[in-house]
């Protein structure tokens, strides 16, 4: 197996458990790193060395990014009745981390993560997303804040939906 | 008590939790702390708040690997798309001359470039989404694409090459446009960033370059020759402009 074979496959536990917390859903989640695997392989020729890591968490933060458009273009059906598994439980799951996660706009919890779950540093994840190091930074603050929320038990604000 | 002279800011709050303060720093930050205990209560919930992402999905990293994602599985998928099919091959899409980037004719009407980039848009938004099935024609097959969509489309339809930006053709479509048929080409970067190349006939012989950008979106619009062309990407204006420029500069080279 090549270097660059060896260092992908290094990455892929890594990489389910960031697809995991960004997803939310198992399947999902494994959906995305697959991708990101075959996308991975086949540019295997173009990859001109450089950080293995950082450019995968680049193609799965990409993917994740185009899947949640498509989504959003769906038309959105809620429960007819509060009662779906997801949105009962006790007050203790109410506040569970993830579902916190979930109400945080995609940027912020893709910097969250990649920060605080998969230690990468601010100029890594600017690169991944594309943006200076500023933003990075006032998206971890909001996103830092509005988890804190959601964890105190305040009722978080609507995520917006574009 | 030895509180710091330049008062610690909310964004070194966070650079201190996340160890990327310089370390002359961090004295004065654990001393700020010390004096503002609502300051020192924020970063303990940050500090909480990261165990309990742990907590939750540090575990993953030990589960087995499903069958699915293993490389030597994945690696022996037959498709795959060959890197420099299209080099070489920019003839550009048609017959230019050799006008400036910018400095093109007459204006088209706003409502033309409107509802041209907007089905452009349109397309770019179905299709940049789909990961096994974006496109009719894959790229490695750029000769027949390129004389298929010149036969439907009545002009000469090539490829760019834009290798230059780091883009490679991952194939193309032949799309229903605003007076005939379109013609609709999808470029990806390894970090899997999409750009789409789109074609029709316009109702305005030339334009200059007009930029719009909406949500996640954004396309570049111009004419030539009775034929509009929009690249549609990410709303990086200094990227999209440089796709687009490669991809105007290879029309305009084929004029000559």
């Amino acid at each position: 197996m090549s270097a660059f074979r060896q260092s992908v496959e290094a990455m892929i536990p890594a990489l389910r458990r960031y697809a995991r917390a960004l997803a939310r859903d198992a399947d999902i989640a494994d959906d995305l790193v697959q991708d990101t695997l075959v996308r991975a392989l086949r540019s295997e020729r173009l990859f001109l060395g450089g950080d293995v890591r950082s450019w995968l968490y680049t193609i799965l933060t990409n993917l994740n990014k185009n899947r949640r458009r498509s989504l959003a273009r769906r038309p959105q059906f809620m429960p007819l009745l509060d009662n779906n598994p997801d949105a009962s439980g006790t007050e203790a799951e109410s506040r569970d981390i993830a579902r916190a996660l979930a109400t945080l706009a995609e940027e912020q919890r893709a910097v969250l993560l990649l920060v605080m779950l998969e230690g990468l540093s601010y100029r890594e994840v600017a690169d991944i997303q594309g943006v200076p190091i500023g933003t990075v930074m006032s998206r971890l603050a909001r996103a830092r804040a509005h988890i804190k929320a959601a964890l105190e038990g305040e009722r978080p604000a609507l995520r917006r939906v574009k | 008590m030895n509180d710091p002279k330049i008062p610690v800011t909310e964004d070194e709050l966070h650079a201190y939790v996340d160890n990327e303060l310089p370390t002359e720093r961090r004295g004065d930050v654990e001393a700020w702390l010390e004096a503002h205990p609502e300051d020192a209560e924020r970063v303990r919930s940050w500090r909480a708040m990261a165990e309990e992402l742990q907590a939750r999905y540090g575990g993953i990293v030990n589960e087995p690997v499903p069958k699915r994602l293993e490389l030597e599985q994945l690696a022996r998928q037959p498709r795959r798309w060959i890197y420099g099919t299209v080099a070489a091959s920019f003839l550009a899409f048609m017959a230019g001359g050799g006008a400036g980037w910018i400095a093109h004719g007459a204006a088209a009407s706003p409502s033309m470039f409107q509802s041209f980039t907007g089905d452009a848009l349109e397309a770019h938004r179905l299709y940049v989404v789909e990961v096994r099935h974006p496109v009719e024609v894959p790229g490695s097959e750029a000769s027949h694409l390129q004389a298929w969509l010149t036969k439907r489309c009545g002009w000469d339809v090539r490829a760019p090459d834009l290798a230059a930006t780091g883009l490679k053709l991952v194939g193309g479509r032949l799309l229903p446009g605003p007076t005939g048929p379109a013609s609709f080409l999808m470029y990806e970067s390894p970090s899997g960033e999409r750009f789409t190349v789109y074609t029709a006939k316009a109702g305005t012989a030339e334009t200059q370059m007009r930029y719009t950008a909406k949500d996640n979106e954004a396309a570049l619009f111009w004419a030539e020759h009775g034929v509009g062309y929009v690249v549609s990407g990410g709303t990086d204006r200094d990227r999209l402009t440089q796709v687009a420029r490669l991809v105007y500069d290879q029309t305009e080279k084929s004029g000559g």
